[in-house]
């Protein structure tokens, strides 16, 4: 029996997050199907990841990882299937109450207030820290005023940890691209996450950007953020995580340590596919 | 603060205007155009901030005017079944005061139907009720006399500091009151915007999908907006009511909005005095040009202008006076020391 025998999904639920996880586990999808028309997008996907971990989702394109994270996150609702963080159930929520429990995700496309300046994106991501009311804010209450100036004390160290310092004026849109990407990343780190979803993050950046964006989640993780990462550049995935699930057409086919899952026949089978040797064979 | 000390200059200029420009032609211009700033600045919280259009917005303005209209000169309605509800006239800022509430309240009811309803949606939500009202206002004559309009409603009362509760009875004391509507108005919708609110609205403008993702209710906060921008319009319906003294469901007509939407729009929808430079020219520009032109072509002056000024600055008038702005002061910045530069926030 090959380990490929042996994948997460081939084995009943309640074994998938047997490994030392339950009491740890930041979050935990259980069984989550997503059909659209008669299209299956996940089959019985099930994944968890524990607490202060990096865990990278892989898998080839239209493998749904997307689907997975704007299922997590409230965008979608499944067909059926659960969500777990920290022990409650997400599948009901909107993404802004999501979001008010510490699970906060970046976007594949640059995401950022394009029309504001990189400081208003900043204390508009503070939304859930501050809680003025709309006669606070018409009255302008001290309360608010003080709210407003903790606030506003803080912009600058979330931007001088992504190495925004000194652009707080500037408009969010006249960034060049990789500044906007390094904004989307404050703006979700701005909402204060426990647990961090990160949708390809290094996408279009250049080696030195995304050697970066490598340190910058490290950091990140070393401050006590969970992350759940997707991304396809595979040199960043396997440098930075502890634990990979690879998702294969709406199904886990391996997860373990990066070099575990690096050597596994189905992710080289699902990466590069076996033309070659059945063609040999023949 | 350069902008706090300009604005408190403008607002004293027109505070003092009836001092040295007592003319009642002029005065009368004024308060016609301010009480339509007030509706623009209302609607500007929403089309500007919120970057939802309501094409309906008259209709709050017309549900302030007859309410407070109803209210003041008292009325009875046949309610069935042999009852009739009377209600006798109530003081006009009582009147005044429950227009704003039940302007609001239907802006909670839009805002609360606009659920999840974006873009032309809402559009169509917002033209529909205004329509509504206005067949409402039209066939419920019982209650609104139709189109045979509430007349000889009272004038605006006031207490007054010295002269004890007074009407307003002079073109100067309704210019007054207009002008410190229009500023409470005016300082309420930034102290909106520059607040926690605020960057939720604008939020929900710029990008609904990230906002979300960092936690903002935006439905939430379009029903606030709604309500706050309903409650404005309706206070703007109330002093129209209270100073022309005649209200028929013309007020409720499509073109008022449209009024509305070309002053915020060339004045530039997302900035606090876009509304006020666009209200001043396209409410006064039609009075102005009578005494130039024939009817015909005040108006093709008038859509002209327009035309001109969304080719030219599509960002509005305010907008582009800032860049100018922008451009002197970066001019100017390499012969100024730094503290000396001028700054816009």
């Amino acid at each position: 029996m090959t380990f490929a025998d042996n994948t997460i999904a081939d084995m009943t639920p309640d074994s998938v997050i047997a490994p030392a996880a339950p009491i740890h586990a930041s979050l935990e999808i259980k069984d989550i199907a997503v059909h659209i028309g008669g299209l299956v997008i996940l089959e019985r996907m099930s994944l968890s990841v524990p607490k202060g971990q990096i865990v990278s989702l892989i898998g080839p394109n239209g493998a749904g990882k997307t689907t997975a994270f704007n299922i997590i996150t409230g965008y979608m609702k499944p067909t059926k299937g659960q969500v777990l963080f920290e022990g409650q159930d997400l599948i009901a929520m909107s993404p802004d109450e999501v979001a008010a429990l510490g699970l906060v995700r970046t976007f594949q496309r640059t995401s950022i207030f394009a029309g504001c300046s990189v400081a208003e994106n900043i204390l508009t991501a503070m939304h859930l820290r501050g809680n003025a009311s709309l006669w606070g804010s018409i009255f302008r209450l001290p309360s608010v005023a003080r709210e407003e100036a903790r606030l506003r004390a803080e912009v600058d160290n979330i931007l001088a940890f992504v190495g925004l310092q000194g652009r707080a004026k500037e408009m969010a849109g006249s960034l060049a691209y990789g500044e906007q990407r390094l904004l989307g990343l404050a703006i979700a780190l701005a909402a204060r996450p426990k647990l961090l979803l990160l949708d390809e993050p290094a996408a279009g950046l250049n080696p030195s950007e995304t050697g970066r964006f490598k340190e910058l989640v490290r950091r990140i993780r070393d401050d006590g953020v969970t992350i759940l990462l997707v991304e396809h550049d595979m040199h960043m995935v396997m440098s930075i995580s502890d634990t990979v699930f690879v998702l294969n057409q709406g199904r886990i086919i391996a997860s373990g340590p990066p070099a575990m899952v690096q050597n596994d026949p189905e992710v080289i089978k699902a990466y590069l596919g076996t033309g070659l040797k059945k063609r040999a064979q023949a | 603060m350069i902008q706090k000390i300009f604005g408190a200059l403008v607002v004293l200029g027109f505070a003092t205007l009836p001092f040295w420009m007592n003319d009642p032609y002029i005065l009368g211009l004024l308060i016609l155009a301010g009480i339509f700033i007030i509706a623009a600045i209302s609607l500007n919280l929403l089309l500007g901030y919120t970057g939802q259009l309501s094409l309906g917005h008259v209709a709050f303005f017309g549900i302030g005017a007859y309410t407070s209209a109803l209210l003041s000169s008292g009325f009875d309605v046949d309610l069935g079944f042999g009852t009739t509800l009377v209600v006798a006239p109530k003081p006009v800022w009582l009147s005044f005061l429950a227009g704003i509430v039940m302007a609001a309240l239907f802006g909670w009811l839009v805002g609360r139907l606009a659920f999840r309803v974006r873009g032309a949606y809402f559009v169509i939500l917002t033209v529909s009720f205004a329509q509504v009202m206005r067949l409402i206002a039209l066939n419920w004559v019982d209650l609104t006399e139709g189109p045979m309009a509430i007349n000889n409603i009272p004038a605006f009362t006031l207490w007054l500091p010295g002269l004890g509760v007074t009407t307003l009875t002079s073109k100067a004391q309704n210019y007054w009151l207009i002008l410190a509507v229009a500023v409470i108005s005016f300082v309420l919708v930034a102290h909106i915007v520059h607040s926690r609110v605020g960057r939720a609205l604008i939020a929900l403008r710029e990008n609904e999908g990230l906002a979300r993702s960092v936690g903002i209710p935006v439905t939430h906060y379009l029903v606030l907006s709604t309500i706050v921008a309903a409650a404005i319009a309706g206070a703007s319906g109330g002093l129209y009511t209270h100073y022309v003294r005649i209200v028929d469901p013309d007020v409720f007509m499509f073109i008022y909005t449209v009024t509305m939407i070309i002053m915020v729009v060339t004045g530039g929808k997302g900035t606090l005095s876009g509304p006020v430079i666009g209200g001043l020219i396209f409410g006064l520009m039609p009075e102005v040009l009578r005494d130039y032109a024939r009817p015909e072509v005040q108006w093709i002056i008038y859509g002209v202008a327009i035309v001109l000024i969304i080719m030219f600055v599509p960002n509005g008038i305010v907008p582009a006076l800032e860049k100018i702005w922008l451009r002197i002061s970066a001019f100017g910045a390499r012969f100024l020391p730094e503290r000396l530069r001028p700054r816009l926030s």
